[in-house]
């Protein structure tokens, strides 16, 4: 068999693969998970890259070798040997089961460690953190800073370079805390509160989401992320402690019946608890649609 | 008296499901006049409706599968122009329209278009690999075909009377519970998956005891087809996932219909149960799915390579290793709800252990191609395609299984791009393969093979463009089941897919050319020995189409490759084993059981989705009554002579003696 010459070429293609990938990784990607703007997603990054690349060893040669057999053996190519009684090999058998089993046990182990490593709810570090609670509303973002007792909605503000500590729930039906540049996502359920801890290293914008479908507003679950110096966020939390809305149960009431394209805002005088009382249910589940369009509740378009 | 039924519920401003429908209507009308006037209502009524022979039911388990395919492909336009066009702006579909039709799409294209096929194909081809007449219970089988109709005809029901779900095709609670979802959109997905999930089920009950108990003559278990180990780790799946499907909508049914609180927000409900029950279920139903189709691939590898498979013992263990993993694998659908690290982990390592018994079938598909002759035929296309095409689906796999990797990719558009890669690459590409390898032996014509590998190069081709820009805007953050969007760098990506999906309607046009051009051509075409592609097993003994019986008298098997191992034997001596003692063969009747019963099924599920509860107790009542008819029969089967059996088996040794004495291949 003419081993060797094939394994070199696997190789070099296999090189020439990996440079393109890299590139693309490097240069053409500037936003998205492969370009994370903090250490959670840094490491989800490698974890991503690595695991491909590892895969890839035995995928490319595989593709390959798919093509390689089928147009060898075509029934045409004379010089290539009829073998109908090569039926059973017990070497060949052996590395069947080998490759992939010994793959699937190194990434085994990086899928064991990562897991540990990467837990949403484990501390970044022992530094202070900034405490956030989120709650999905429909159909926009509640983010309640409780030690500033201030709110904002549709937009997330975070001081770059520390820890940031997230408690999610959500209001009504479920959806998915993501802020695809800073790292892992998770569930926001109502009468539940799940942890997530991102940070982001630097200041910059980014662009956050809902990654889980919650109703007909779902593509207003949109919202930024605006990483900023200490400074500026505290300056920012003392403009918003100044201005607008006191969010009290009946502000919080009125805000989480369902509503369409809400433009950013902040709230002052959080009331103390409030994330509490809406994972407790002293508040009780936001409402679903509050009149059945269309008259019967059958077919609830607009203006139908 | 109707119930919420009245004339709000027909969307009479909405132009594009009003002249869909309208279109559909006219022509279901055009058909049913052709059929009326033309005078083929008895000989539709006699030898299909009714019909409980599996080959004709295979059949018809395969055309409601492809009208369903062309139904969710036209979904899958909608959503890749909508999400081309939708960026900055709201597009051409709100999103009340667009959440029905990715809902619809998933649903229609799961339960109604793969698993018909996988089902049809298994009906048809399991008893002529077996050497057997028919399927253990050939009126259950009907009935488990009608009812899948019955679904699949309520879901078509609601795209003009009511809405369909806007919830996905899974309906998580909280959203799919009345107090998010009023309307009756959840309610055609709840009756049309339950009726239809009796079917499968039945099904599943059906061929299980077929294969483990109807065998012909010396078929040892490990004498059996591929196709037929596959089949068997599949309909296993069913009957042990699909009740847990059944019992997790019942839930959700009580909550919706009568209050109950098993996933709702209050009085102690838990949401987080529906999804791993539902995924309990989801995980295996996609091995059901694709176990059959690493069948078909076994099959059409092999016989196109004029080669035994290699390594069968080890696609055997391979097979029954993926069946029973795949039932500890279902938490990978949601790591992101907040479980643990260490649940986390172990479900992530169980998820890329599949990938083990995945990668041996690889292989060993390798290396049954290795030292053989390899005829490019559409069926070998397609498989080679789905090779190619499946190694990289299955890395993609194995990297939203990690559970840090799936923290960043999770229900993002790199989780679209994975399940269509291993979908579309896996199991669609293997109901084309299956197709075009078995179409001869039901119609006794092959496909015409241009069109065919038109089909092919277009369905590729179109499959990389359609998908891998979408693994692309994962990568950018991207989630799905976005209505608009205006974050600018996935738009780009959006383009080049709906510029694939295009491709992806060439090779759709393709396909529906070369059935018509093949049945016009169909006497260049004709198959007249009953074994076109020189095959391997059983089914391709007897007679293409082969008679009622399937097989004059059954085979007695002898050796590993069944009917190779009689070919072989002709070939050698060159001639035909002597002709054998014909005898008069024993079949079902047919019985209108099925669609009578499918018919009481519909009103019924109509009636519950609408709260006609009238008309709910007389679909029951019809049904149930229609069994117990049934149950009374007295006559359960008719006589075929031994004359008829022998004039028809004498056709078929003619074609083969010609055939043989032509025969110039290698010995």
């Amino acid at each position: 068999m003419p081993q060797a010459g094939r394994r070199d070429r696997a190789s070099i293609i296999l090189k020439a693969v990996l440079a393109c990938g890299m590139a693309c990784a490097l240069s053409g990607c500037n936003t998205g998970i492969l370009d994370p703007k903090g250490p959670v997603g840094a490491a989800e990054r490698t974890i991503l890259l690595n695991s491909t690349v590892i895969m890839l060893a035995i995928v490319i040669p595989t593709i390959i070798a798919t093509l390689a057999f089928a147009w060898w053996y075509r029934a045409s190519n004379t010089r290539a040997r009829f073998r109908p009684d090569f039926v059973y090999s017990g070497q060949v058998e052996l590395i069947v089961w080998s490759i992939p089993t010994l793959v699937i046990l190194f990434l085994g182990g990086v899928i064991w460690i990562g897991s540990y490593e990467l837990d949403p709810g484990k501390p970044l570090s022992q530094d202070k953190h900034l405490e956030v609670q989120v709650v999905s509303l429909d159909w926009k973002w509640l983010f309640i800073y409780p030690e500033q007792g201030v709110a904002s909605v549709n937009q997330l503000v975070i001081p770059a370079g520390q820890p940031v500590h997230f408690s999610i729930t959500s209001a009504s039906v479920m959806n998915v805390f993501f802020v695809p540049e800073l790292g892992s996502m998770i569930y926001a359920m109502n009468r539940m509160a799940t942890n997530l801890n991102l940070q982001a290293d630097h200041p910059g914008e980014f662009h956050g989401m809902s990654a889980m479908f919650s109703g007909d507003g779902f593509p207003d679950m949109q919202f930024k992320v605006r990483a900023v110096s200490d400074g500026d966020f505290q300056n920012w939390v003392r403009t918003a402690q100044a201005a607008g809305q006191a969010l009290d149960r009946t502000a919080y009431t009125q805000l989480a019946k369902q509503s369409r394209n809400v433009a950013p805002t902040t709230f002052r005088g959080v009331e103390p608890h409030l994330f509490d009382a809406i994972v407790r249910q002293d508040i009780p589940p936001a409402p679903g649609p509050e009149t059945e369009r269309g008259g019967a509740d059958v077919s609830p378009r607009p203006g139908g | 008296m109707l119930g919420k039924l009245s004339w709000d519920a027909i969307p009479w401003h909405e132009p594009i499901p009003m002249v869909t429908s309208g279109v559909i209507v006219l022509v279901v009308l055009g058909v049913l006049a052709w059929i009326v006037i033309g005078g083929h209502l008895p000989y539709l009524w006699r030898e299909w409706i009714t019909s409980v022979d599996h080959k004709r039911i295979g059949v018809m388990y395969i055309l409601l599968a492809l009208a369903m395919l062309v139904r969710g492909f036209a979904d899958a336009i909608m959503m890749r122009s909508q999400q081309a066009v939708a960026f900055g702006n709201d597009g051409y579909l709100p999103p009340e329209h667009y959440n029905q039709i990715f809902s619809a799409h998933g649903t229609i294209m799961i339960f109604f278009g793969a698993m018909p096929f996988v089902i049809g194909l298994m009906n048809f081809v399991i008893p002529l690999q077996l050497g057997v007449r028919d399927v253990a219970f050939p009126t259950l089988n009907s009935v488990g075909f009608w009812l899948t109709a019955t679904g699949a005809l309520l879901v078509n029901i609601s795209l003009v009377v009511g809405e369909f779900a806007r919830t996905g095709w899974l309906p998580y609670p909280p959203l799919s519970e009345a107090t998010y979802q009023p309307g009756v959109g959840v309610d055609y997905y709840l009756w049309a998956i339950q009726i239809s999930g009796v079917g499968t089920l039945l099904t599943g009950v059906n061929l299980v005891t077929t294969i483990l108990k109807m065998r012909a003559p010396g078929m040892s278990y490990l004498r059996m087809p591929m196709f037929c180990w596959t089949s068997l780790a599949s309909n296993l799946l069913i009957i042990a996932a699909f009740p847990v499907l059944t019992a997790t909508l019942a839930m959700l049914t009580l909550d919706r219909y009568l209050g109950f609180h098993f996933f709702t927000n209050e009085a102690g409900g838990n949401m987080m149960m529906f999804m791993n029950l539902i995924w309990a279920w989801g995980h295996p139903e996609v091995y059901i799915l694709v176990l059959p189709a690493f069948g078909v691939f076994s099959e059409v590898i092999s016989t196109f390579s004029s080669k035994p498979l290699f390594g069968y013992r080890s696609m055997v263990v391979a097979t029954m290793f993926i069946c029973i993993v795949s039932f500890t694998v279902w938490l990978h659908h949601f790591f992101t709800m907040g479980a643990g690290p260490a649940v986390n982990a172990v479900f992530g390592i169980s998820t890329s252990i599949i990938a083990v018994g995945t990668g041996v079938k690889i292989y060993n598909w390798l290396f049954t191609m290795y030292g053989g002759r390899v005829r490019f035929t559409t069926p070998m296309l397609w498989s080679l395609g789905f090779m190619i095409t499946f190694v990289i689906g299955g890395m993609t796999g194995v990297m939203l299984a990690i559970p840090p990797a799936d923290f960043v990719l999770h229900n993002s558009m790199f989780l679209v791009a994975h399940f269509h890669n291993v979908i579309i690459g896996g199991v669609l590409f293997a109901a084309f393969a299956g197709l075009t390898y078995w179409f001869p032996k039901a119609f006794g014509f092959t496909l015409d093979e241009w069109w065919g590998k038109a089909a092919f190069w277009f369905g590729f081709i179109g499959f990389y463009v359609t998908f891998m820009p979408l693994y692309i805007a994962g990568l950018l953050g991207m989630t799905r089941r976005l209505q608009r969007y205006d974050y600018e760098p996935w738009h780009v990506w959006m383009l080049i897919a709906a510029f694939g999906t295009a491709i992806l309607f060439a090779g759709v046009a393709c396909q529906v050319i070369q059935l018509v051009v093949s049945i016009r051509r169909r006497e260049q075409l004709r198959d007249v020995t009953g074994d076109p592609w020189d095959g391997r097993s059983l089914e391709w003994a007897t007679a293409s189409p082969p008679p009622v019986f399937n097989f004059a008298v059954l085979p007695n098997v002898s050796a590993d490759e069944p009917y190779w191992a009689i070919k072989q034997h002709a070939r050698e001596q060159n001639r035909l084993r002597p002709e054998p003692e014909y005898e008069e063969i024993e079949m079902p009747r047919n019985s209108p059981t099925g669609f009578v019963c499918a018919f009481f099924a519909t009103l019924m599920g109509f009636a519950l989705i609408w709260h006609i509860w009238w008309l709910v107790a007389l679909g029951f009542v019809g049904a149930y009554a229609t069994f117990v008819v049934f149950a009374w029969r007295d006559v359960p089967e008719y006589i075929i002579p031994a004359s008829e059996v022998a004039r028809l088996d004498r056709e078929n040794r003619s074609a083969r003696k010609e055939a043989l004495a032509t025969y110039t291949g290698p010995m």
